[in-house]
C-alpha cells in the first residue's frame, strides 16, 4: 500500500498562507448580505473590494465591512477605475490607510468595451506600487512576456485573464496561460473569464495556482450554490493538476481484463 | 457659528469652522475606523485625525471599501 495521499500546500502570496485556493471578487451581488452567505459557501479566504467615494448624503447606507470582517478574511483592495500609475498609487494609498495592509490587486485598464488591461501602465504602476512598499498581485493580459516582465518589477502575483471580465467564455488561452505557469516563480492566479465550475477546474488543471472570480459567482440563479459549486471545482482541478491526468490516446482500452474470459 | 468652504467628495459644501478631522467626521456622521481620508492630495494619516485642522478650500476626499472585483 502507498502511503495516504498527501494534503495539498498551502497557496503562498507574499509570505501570507491560504488554504483556499479560491479567490472571490465583492461586486455585483443583489445585497452585502447575500455576498457574505456566498463568501461562505465559497471557502474562499481572500475578497477583491474597491475604494470609493463614500455617500455623504446618506451615512446609513449599508457598508461591506459590517457583512464581512476584515478581520477575517483578506481583503485585497483593487484599483479598479483606474486608467493610469498615478491614479492606482493614489488609490491604493488610500487602501492601504482604511485598511492597513499592504497587500493589493492591480489592475490599469484601457478601453470600456474589452477592459483588457494596459500593460505597458500597469508595468510602470507595479514598479510605483512596489517602491512604496506594496505587495502587487497584478491582474495582467495571458502575455508571457509581460507576465515575466511583471515577476521582475516585484509582483508577488501574476493574474493573467481567462477571457474579457465579466464575459464568462472560459480560459480563452490555454497555451499562454500554461506557458505563463511554466516560467513564473511566484503564484499564478487565473482572474476573470471564467464563467461555470468546468472552467475553474480548467484552469486548476493547467497548474494555476489560484482562480480569482467575480460575475460568475455573482451573476448565477443562485450566488449561494454556484459558489460551492466553484469551492468544488477549484479542489477538483487542483487535486487532478497534482494527480497527474493519464495520457490521451487515439483508440479505446478496455478497463476489463481480456483474459479469463468464459 | 461661522462656516467655511471646502471640496467634500468632489462637491463643494459648508461646513463650520475650526474643526478637526475627526470633528468633521463626527459632523458628518461617518465612522472613522471606516473610512480613509485624502486632504489636499496627500493621506490624512489615521492617528493624525485630531490634531488636523480643516482649513477654508480643503479639497477632500472620504473613501471606503465597497463591492468590487
Amino acid at each position: 500500500m502507498t502511503a495516504q495521499t498527501q494534503d495539498d500546500a498551502p497557496l503562498v502570496v507574499a509570505g501570507r498562507s491560504f488554504n483556499s485556493r479560491l479567490i472571490i471578487g465583492t461586486g455585483k451581488y443583489e445585497t452585502y448580505e447575500q455576498n457574505a452567505r456566498a463568501l461562505e459557501a465559497s471557502g474562499a479566504e481572500m475578497i477583491t473590494v474597491a475604494v470609493r467615494r463614500v455617500n455623504l448624503s446618506d451615512p446609513s447606507q449599508p457598508r461591506l465591512v459590517d457583512f464581512i470582517d476584515p478581520k477575517q478574511y483578506t481583503f485585497l483592495p483593487n484599483t479598479a477605475g483606474c486608467f493610469t500609475g498615478e491614479d492606482a498609487v493614489r488609490t491604493l494609498r488610500l487602501a492601504r490607510e482604511a485598511g492597513g495592509w499592504d497587500l493589493v490587486k492591480l489592475e490599469v485598464l484601457s478601453d470600456p468595451k474589452h477592459l483588457y488591461p494596459d500593460m505597458a501602465e500597469t508595468l510602470r504602476a507595479c514598479e510605483m506600487l512596489v517602491k512604496e512598499g506594496f505587495e502587487v498581485m497584478v491582474y495582467c493580459s495571458d502575455d508571457p512576456v509581460y507576465a515575466k516582465r511583471l515577476e521582475e518589477a516585484g509582483a508577488c502575483a501574476i493574474m493573467p485573464l481567462g477571457a474579457p471580465i465579466g464575459s464568462g467564455l472560459g480560459i480563452q488561452n490555454p497555451v499562454n496561460i500554461r506557458l505563463i505557469i511554466e516560467e513564473a516563480k511566484v503564484p499564478v492566479i487565473v482572474d476573470a473569464g471564467v464563467g461555470t465550475a468546468s472552467d475553474a477546474a480548467v484552469g486548476m488543471e493547467l497548474g494555476c495556482d489560484g482562480i480569482l472570480m467575480n460575475t460568475a459567482i455573482a451573476e448565477a440563479k443562485d450566488p449561494v450554490r454556484m459558489a460551492k459549486a466553484m469551492k468544488h471545482a477549484v479542489i477538483g482541478g487542483r487535486e487532478a493538476y497534482l494527480a497527474g491526468r493519464m495520457p490521451k490516446k487515439r483508440y479505446a482500452d478496455p478497463s476489463s481484463p481480456l483474459a479469463g474470459l468464459i | 457659528m461661522t462656516e467655511i468652504d471646502v471640496e467634500l467628495n468632489g462637491e463643494t459644501r459648508q461646513i463650520p469652522s475650526s474643526l478637526t478631522l475627526k470633528g468633521l467626521l463626527e459632523h458628518l456622521e461617518l465612522d472613522p475606523r471606516k473610512v480613509a481620508v485624502e486632504r489636499n492630495l496627500e493621506i490624512a494619516p489615521r492617528d493624525g485625525y485630531d490634531s488636523i485642522r480643516i482649513e477654508a478650500g480643503d479639497r477632500l476626499e472620504i473613501v471606503h471599501f465597497v463591492g468590487g472585483g
